[in-house]
């Protein structure tokens, strides 16, 4: 595990080997994703492509958090908002008859660029479980905006005349148009996410989230940086948020919920943080497990939920940690190639079920410090979602304020 | 006579009770290495850390360079041209040596809102880094992640850090701390080699590396600088030596 964890940052930091890694798993599942229509189309039915939008707006969205989480290290709790910001600004002009592309598109994005700066201006003043809890009340702000727009379907959410239209033709109702404009758009969303880690920019936030104090005493002050990284994340989502409204001709306040801000984080930590392809693995294995678990029960979560605990437990790296760390060890700088992706997955639950051997040996050994481990990390797993439930929206208010009231003292101070 | 990059006029500062600083006065000359010793507890961390920005004075003004930063954050003054070494090192543990390095460059030449360029490719800025790491005997430890060089050698990044900023006024504090005994002589003869190119305010416990660097020493005992001058001076001070009552200085 420590290899893992120490190989991820390193490559990122670097543009070692483990780069190239991150780039041939990437390039894998674009190819994967591309062959889709072939599959559809022998399969005669239209279900998969429908996955496979899903999937690629949701990497598009998971890929805009990781660039907080990862580069920033900032965990935002409120990230589906952007989701539902995007999707409402596009729908919103598509209802009042300027549903075209030139028009749409740009007023997803700036509306989520707006909310981003507003609401970060301040939460980026803050760290830790504060910005958590900011961005989780922002987000929630805005779901409940959404619910009481009743011009624009309340609660029932506002469904889009039409799909965005481009030089005044439906071509986007094509699905193998959209499909492919879907998977074009986390293609670039994939390498300019990339260029930006690595850029100065990019660099800076790192440096930021590796040690701020070292940051500081070289000159540079970390909040337009962060809140930069912010607006730019919540920009990227509103596209996914663009997208998604698009691909429903829908847009609800459900699309802005906290467990959906909490899916999202569950994508990038499942995929593995650190890395690119991490979080778009994420999205596809969140997004694969809810369609077949869902048809095998209404409470498919009560599922993931403890293997997402096994996870934190046994696998810190994600999926893409995991794979990494079985490549290393199995065949170092081996291609690799789509065919041989199962193999890798299977190698990867192989060296999990090791690991998972020894650490249930290490648990017979030393039981207590395990089980109270464990207990730990499961309550830690749940207190999020457990808080925000028993407080529900009495208490985000009381929290925000608290936050508002540290920063404030910290601008006080300062 | 000299002119002062860096004046403290009467600076004073309690943590509730405690006075860690009582109208402290100091000038630091330009191309002098300036030493402040004293006891533990006598408050050279609260000191450096009011003259770098991470603390507020409660009263007093901090001046340098004719200007006055009392209230200028960390980042301002780093702008300015302070450089500095921590007690505890403080590096980013996860990038090379040399990148550490670079983002010191990175931060005084040219903005960094920039969001395409790879960073790593900049040769102008990868070329001053590994200069800076040259200077600290640190060339050939480049692409190793800062986390995993030894003791000394983070010590020695920290330097080639704070040179890459290139300083006005360079605050090391107890660059020595946790050094072997060849470590801290290494480290000394590095930094008898920066002497009079640079304006140093050193704190150093390690009387000597303080004896063998220093050109002028100040003395603070619980927060007030009781001698101030030449180390031949400081050594005969009879304060001075009641203070370090028994230890050889």
């Amino acid at each position: 595990m420590p290899g893992a964890r120490r190989g991820i940052p390193a490559a990122a930091a670097s543009g070692s080997r483990t780069l190239a890694f991150d780039q041939r798993l990437a390039a894998g599942l674009f190819v994967l994703l591309a062959s889709l229509p072939l599959l559809s189309r022998s399969m005669a039915s239209s279900y998969l492509l429908l996955v496979g939008e899903r999937v690629a707006i949701f990497a598009i969205a998971a890929l805009s958090l990781e660039l907080l989480i990862g580069a920033g290290g900032l965990v935002s709790f409120g990230h589906a908002a952007f989701l539902g910001i995007g999707a409402y600004a596009a729908g919103i002009v598509a209802s009042h008859g300027f549903g075209t592309l030139s028009i749409a598109l740009p007023a997803a994005l700036a509306a989520s660029a707006l909310f981003a700066l507003a609401t970060g201006a301040i939460a980026v003043r803050t760290r830790g479980v504060y910005f958590i809890m900011i961005t989780l009340a922002f987000a929630q702000m805005a779901f409940f905006i959404a619910s009481s727009l009743a011009a624009y379907g309340g609660d029932d959410g506002l469904s889009w005349p039409t799909r965005t239209q481009v030089l005044g033709r439906p071509i986007l109702k094509d699905q193998l148009t959209f499909f492919y404009l879907c998977l074009a758009l986390l293609i670039a969303t994939y390498l300019g996410v990339g260029r930006l880690i690595a850029s100065r920019f990019g660099r800076v936030l790192r440096g930021l989230k590796d040690n701020e104090t070292r940051m500081q005493a070289i000159g540079f002050a970390p909040y337009l940086y962060r809140l930069a990284a912010y607006v730019i994340a919540g920009s990227l989502c509103g596209l996914a948020g663009f997208l998604l409204g698009n691909q429903a001709e829908f847009v609800s306040p459900a699309y802005m919920h906290w467990q959906r801000s909490g899916e999202l984080i569950i994508m990038v930590l499942l995929g593995g943080t650190g890395t690119r392809c991490g979080p778009m693995l994420g999205a596809l294995a969140f997004l694969l497990l809810e369609e077949t678990l869902s048809r095998l029960t209404e409470h498919w979560k009560v599922i993931v939920g403890p293997a997402l605990v096994l996870m934190a437990l046994f696998a810190s790296g994600g999926i893409a940690g995991a794979i990494a760390a079985w490549q290393r060890r199995a065949a170092p700088g081996s291609p690799l190639a789509l065919s041989r992706l199962g193999h890798h997955l299977l190698g990867a639950g192989r060296a999990r079920l090791h690991a998972g051997r020894r650490t249930g040996r290490r648990l017979l050994l030393r039981p207590a410090r395990s089980l109270r481990r464990s207990a730990q990390a499961i309550r830690a797993a749940c207190e999020p979602a457990k808080a925000a439930l028993d407080r529900g929206l009495q208490g985000l208010p009381s929290l925000a304020g608290r936050g508002l009231k540290t920063t404030v003292e910290r601008w006080r101070r300062r | 006579m000299r002119r002062a990059v860096l004046q403290l006029e009467a600076l004073t500062k309690s943590f509730g009770a405690l006075r860690v600083a009582e109208a402290i006065g100091l000038e630091v000359l330009a191309g002098e290495t300036h030493a402040i010793i004293g006891p533990n507890g006598a408050g050279k961390t609260s000191l450096i850390n009011q003259i770098s920005g991470a603390l507020l004075p409660d009263t007093g003004r901090i001046v340098f360079e004719g200007r006055d930063v009392t209230a200028m954050s960390i980042a301002a003054r780093a702008a300015l041209g302070f450089a500095r070494s921590f007690q505890i090192t403080q590096v980013l543990a996860h990038f090379s040596a040399l990148e550490n390095v670079a983002l010191a460059v990175q931060a005084r030449s040219g903005s960094s809102f920039r969001f395409w360029r790879p960073a790593a490719g900049e040769a102008a800025l990868n070329r001053a880094a590994l200069a800076s790491l040259d200077s600290v005997e640190l060339a050939t430890r480049a692409h190793t992640l800062a986390g995993a060089l030894s003791h000394g050698e983070k010590r020695r990044l920290e330097i080639a850090i704070a040179l890459a900023q290139a300083p006005k006024l360079l605050l090391l504090d107890e660059p020595m701390a946790g050094a072997g005994i060849e470590e801290t002589r290494s480290l000394v003869a590095t930094l008898k080699r920066l002497k009079g190119r640079y304006t140093i305010l050193l704190v150093e416990h390690d009387m000597g590396a303080v004896f063998a660097l220093a050109d002028r020493i100040s003395v603070l005992v619980a927060g007030r600088i009781i001698a101030s001058g030449e180390p031949q001076a400081v050594r005969a001070n009879a304060a001075v030596r009641a203070a370090y009552l028994g230890e050889a200085i």
